[in-house]
């Protein structure tokens, strides 16, 4: 089953249908996912902020990702969760829709510079976990991350308007 | 409302709103701004008022985590309201004739008139050192207080929509 056909399918379960003729069921999904997307942004912000050095001086790197990644990631799954209704509810219109696919690109390039950053600089933090300025592959990693969750922002509103 | 609507109907024949009006990017990019500074107002309270309520981050200080947070509401709120009043004039008769627009901003009033007493209340002295009764009050007004933000956003969202 090629992919268009399986988006289609989607669209065509009765929760996306649901969802779809609703006429409050969408902006109350979207409401969830809105202050999901805050949060998820405002708790990365924090801890990229810290990398860049720029706030949060006074605390160690490790303790404020104790801090905000519980934060980031019960966010990050509402906001997934909520993604999914509201795609599934229009998959085929999304799919085409050039802002959700760049969107969906910076989430993934967001996803791999966290990933290099925790396999690499992230390795090593015991080293510099309250070292100011920061090292340089903390502030690369801080200032990806920000650039590409901004963009995020961006282009999921930029979803609507096209 | 019918001197709202010949407001709104005055207000989006100015030079400022055709502006606005004639180029298409410039909407989605206000409310991408408007949405950035939401999030660093929302992932600040609700980490600042969830422990001001006692339900998380008990080893800081309330007054530490205070000197955090706030300052970020205090600067969010002026690129909000910047941002917010250049979609009023992009888009007078959405925003102004719509109900949910007025709860927004009856709420926003109310939510900054109850965070400066509260911060009063936190600079004034320890967190430990308020008698039993203050403590309660600012539970309340923290727990409170981040309902009504809660609510801002869902009314804000839902101005798209009423």
């Amino acid at each position: 089953m090629a992919l268009i056909d399986m988006l289609a399918a989607l669209e065509a379960a009765p929760f996306a249908v649901a969802i779809a003729e609703s006429p409050w069921l969408f902006p109350a999904i979207e409401v969830i996912h809105v202050i999901a997307i805050v949060l998820v942004v405002g708790s990365i912000a924090m801890l990229d902020l810290r990398l860049l050095g720029v706030s949060r001086r006074d605390q160690g790197v490790i303790e404020l990702a104790n801090e905000t990644l519980p934060w980031t990631w019960g966010a990050f799954g509402l906001a997934l969760c909520s993604g999914l209704l509201m795609f599934a509810s229009a998959a085929t219109r999304y799919f085409d829709n050039i802002p959700f696919r760049v969107k969906m690109l910076l989430l993934l390039l967001a996803g791999i510079n966290m990933a290099i950053f925790h396999l690499s600089a992230y390795r090593s933090v015991h080293h510099w976990n309250n070292q100011l300025p920061t090292p340089g592959a903390a502030r690369i990693a801080g200032t990806m991350s920000l650039t590409f969750w901004v963009g995020v922002v961006f282009f999921g509103r930029w979803i609507g308007f096209v | 409302m019918a001197n709202m609507a010949a407001w709104a109907d005055r207000l989006a024949a100015t030079p400022v709103s055709l502006a606005i009006q004639s180029h298409e990017w410039v909407i989605p990019t206000i409310q991408s701004i408007h949405i950035l500074a939401i999030a660093a107002v929302m992932s600040s309270i609700a980490m600042l008022n969830l422990r001001l309520a006692g339900l998380i981050g008990h080893h800081q200080s309330v007054r530490d985590m205070a000197h955090r947070f706030l300052p970020w509401l205090w600067r969010a709120l002026p690129v909000l309201l910047i941002t917010g009043c250049l979609m009023i004039v992009g888009e007078p008769a959405r925003e102004l004739l719509n109900p949910f627009f007025w709860y927004k901003m009856t709420m926003l009033l109310a939510v900054v008139l109850l965070t400066l007493p509260l911060q009063r209340m936190i600079e004034d002295r320890p967190f430990r050192e308020h008698d039993a009764g203050k403590r309660q009050l600012i539970r309340l007004i923290a727990l409170f207080s981040l309902m009504l933000w809660l609510a801002i956003v869902f009314c804000g969202r839902w101005i798209a929509y009423a």
